[in-house]
């Protein structure tokens, strides 16, 4: 589950990571070529254990046009890349349209019929769409997504099967301030929370998944809490700024820096953990032909945690385009030649 | 959903003014309302005092370097080319760098703020005194007044209207940008506008009206402000 944020930020990020490198600091720089190496061999893994093969294109689809669409941070856009490049493999005359803004909009585009589908987190559909308390949100990834597709369903959409990888928020730390006050699980904050400052999104005030939910199930008292933008969580931790900060279990960070930064263990799952289901209308799903489904659900039987990560990395710290990690995946998974 | 008929642009407004006044249900808190007269009110003020501050210290920074400049009628390149080069900077980069340097919050914001509140300040300052007519300098050294005091009693005074209205427009552009900051660190109305999850459209519509409302209120208070510091000569002419 992961929050809505502003994409200039984002190209500005990039700026100022392109002056960091001109001034020669090159801290993230070594976090990186760590993070390419691992990726090459864990895709390479996938790609030989890969059971769904290449994709063939089927000219009977070429009559069918479909658009992709995407919430507006980088994990999102990869995804919509991967299910739009491996569709146009599929012989659809696909395109994508990311970037639309929140799961609010996405969905009202969706409605609205300007977007044939995106990918939506199974444990933000039910929290934000149906009403589900977090602790009603079912553990499993299917059991979730056989919920979340019975309440689409209602509404004339229809999800496909979850990816296996699942995305939560996290509250995570330095290591040294981890170890500094004992701490592993979120409980163990109890007594130390009222020392401590929370920097998170700015809706994540208010979020049952996020602050709201920290309060209420836990108990904790934070001595601050301060919104930032997304961008900034791994920089207000880096600063000192932030005792704690609202991270994503899918972080590249986590994995590429996993000597400094941590995340405590949600022991009362106050955040839901969600799988990736791609959202369709029922009426495109039928118009478009079982290649449609067949092509999405394939393409992403790939998609573990730590491929997921490492799609991350290629975007938020190495800076390639989402179409560029889209591609590299499709290629190295062997689903395109 | 709704087009630009009437009847729904009036819902819409409608649905903000419920929001202003009254707490209101949103899909993901788990059950605790948004919105309401207080938490509006509470980020309106902080709203209302970072604009302020950072304003200030834009006219602290501006106010003179436009006296000197225009007073000696040098450096116009220099003045208004810096100032309209400073326009064009990203209010988002100088925070994303500054959070990256100093860190988030409230300095980091005002500095941001400010940088965007001097060009026009600068800009109509030096060009406020530039106009002053050039006879009117050139008798105040006639009668044995010093460059000090030329300043301060003939350039300054027949300059008021243009740095004024530098200030005006600046305090425009510093309120409404300041709707940026809970992106950095300080919850202002901007948290409405950005978070249409939480809050819903009449929460983004609700936080839209108060920052308009407080920019008018400011346009107001220094439209008076400006009339109260012209001298009377001055005014009079206007007329």
């Amino acid at each position: 589950m992961r929050f809505n944020h502003k994409r200039p930020l984002m190209a500005l990020a990039m700026l100022v990571a392109a002056l960091a490198l001109a001034v020669g600091i090159s801290a993230c720089g070594s976090g990186s070529s760590t993070t390419s190496a691992e990726s090459t061999e864990a895709e390479g893994g996938e790609g030989t254990g890969g059971e769904a093969g290449t994709i063939t294109s089927n000219p009977a689809n070429a009559k069918v046009s479909l658009t992709i669409g995407s919430k507006n941070f980088p994990e999102q856009e990869i995804l919509g890349e991967i299910y739009t490049q491996a569709l146009q493999a599929a012989g659809y005359k696909a395109k994508s349209d990311l970037s639309l803004g929140s799961e609010t909009v996405a969905l009202k585009t969706l409605k609205a019929g300007k977007i044939s589908g995106y990918p939506e987190y199974a444990s933000t559909a039910l929290t934000a769409f149906f009403g589900l308390e977090p602790e009603e949100v079912p553990s499993g990834a299917t059991a979730a997504w056989e919920k979340s597709n019975e309440e689409f369903e209602k509404e004339g959409l229809t999800a496909f099967e979850p990816t296996p990888f699942a995305s939560a928020n996290a509250v995570g730390t330095l290591k040294s301030t981890a170890e500094k006050y004992h701490l592993k699980t979120i409980s163990d904050l109890e007594g130390v929370s009222e020392k401590l400052s929370l920097y998170g999104s700015p809706e994540c005030e208010e979020r049952i998944d996020c602050l709201a939910g920290l309060e209420k199930y836990y108990g904790l008292k934070f001595k601050e809490f301060k919104p930032v933008d997304i961008e900034l969580r791994y920089t207000v931790l880096e600063k000192g700024q932030a005792d704690l900060s609202i991270l994503f279990t899918t972080d590249p960070q986590l994995a590429a820096e996993s000597e400094k930064f941590v995340i405590l263990e949600d022991d009362k799952h106050v955040f839901p953990a969600g799988n990736v289901i791609f959202v369709t209308s029922k009426k495109v799903a039928e118009e478009a032909g079982p290649d449609y489904q067949q092509t999405i659900e394939d393409v992403q039987k790939g998609l573990t945690l730590k491929v997921m990560q490492e799609l991350d990395a290629r975007v938020e710290l190495e800076r390639q385009s989402p179409k560029e990690a889209a591609a590299a995946y499709l290629e190295s998974a062997g689903y395109v030649e | 959903m709704n087009g630009l008929l009437p009847h729904s642009l009036l819902a819409d407004f409608g649905g903000a003014f419920e929001f202003i006044f009254q707490k209101q249900v949103s899909n993901v808190t788990g059950g605790h309302k948004v919105g309401g007269f207080g938490k509006v009110a509470e980020l309106a003020l902080t709203q209302i005092e970072l604009s302020v501050v950072s304003l200030t210290v834009a006219i602290l920074v501006a106010v003179p370097i436009g006296l000197y400049f225009g007073h000696r009628g040098t450096g116009e390149a220099l003045a208004i080319g810096l100032g309209n080069a400073s326009r064009a900077v990203p209010e988002l980069a100088v925070i994303a760098l500054l959070a990256a340097v100093v860190g988030v919050g409230f300095e980091t914001l005002t500095v941001t703020l400010a940088l965007l509140g001097i060009p026009p300040i600068l800009t109509n300052t030096f060009t406020g005194i530039r106009q002053v007519d050039r006879a009117s300098v050139e008798a105040a050294r006639g009668i044995g007044m010093t460059e000090f005091e030329i300043l301060r009693k003939v350039e300054l005074p027949m300059a008021v209207p243009g740095v004024m209205s530098g200030v005006r427009t600046s305090s425009i552009n510093v309120i409404a940008t300041a709707t940026i900051a809970p992106l950095a660190g300080v919850v202002t109305l901007g948290a409405f506008i950005l978070n249409e999850n939480v809050y819903g459209p009449n929460g983004v519509l609700a936080g839209a009206i108060v920052t308009a409302i407080v920019a008018l209120i400011f346009e107001f208070a220094l439209a008076g402000l400006q009339r109260r510091l012209t001298s009377k000569g001055l005014r009079l002419q206007a007329q």
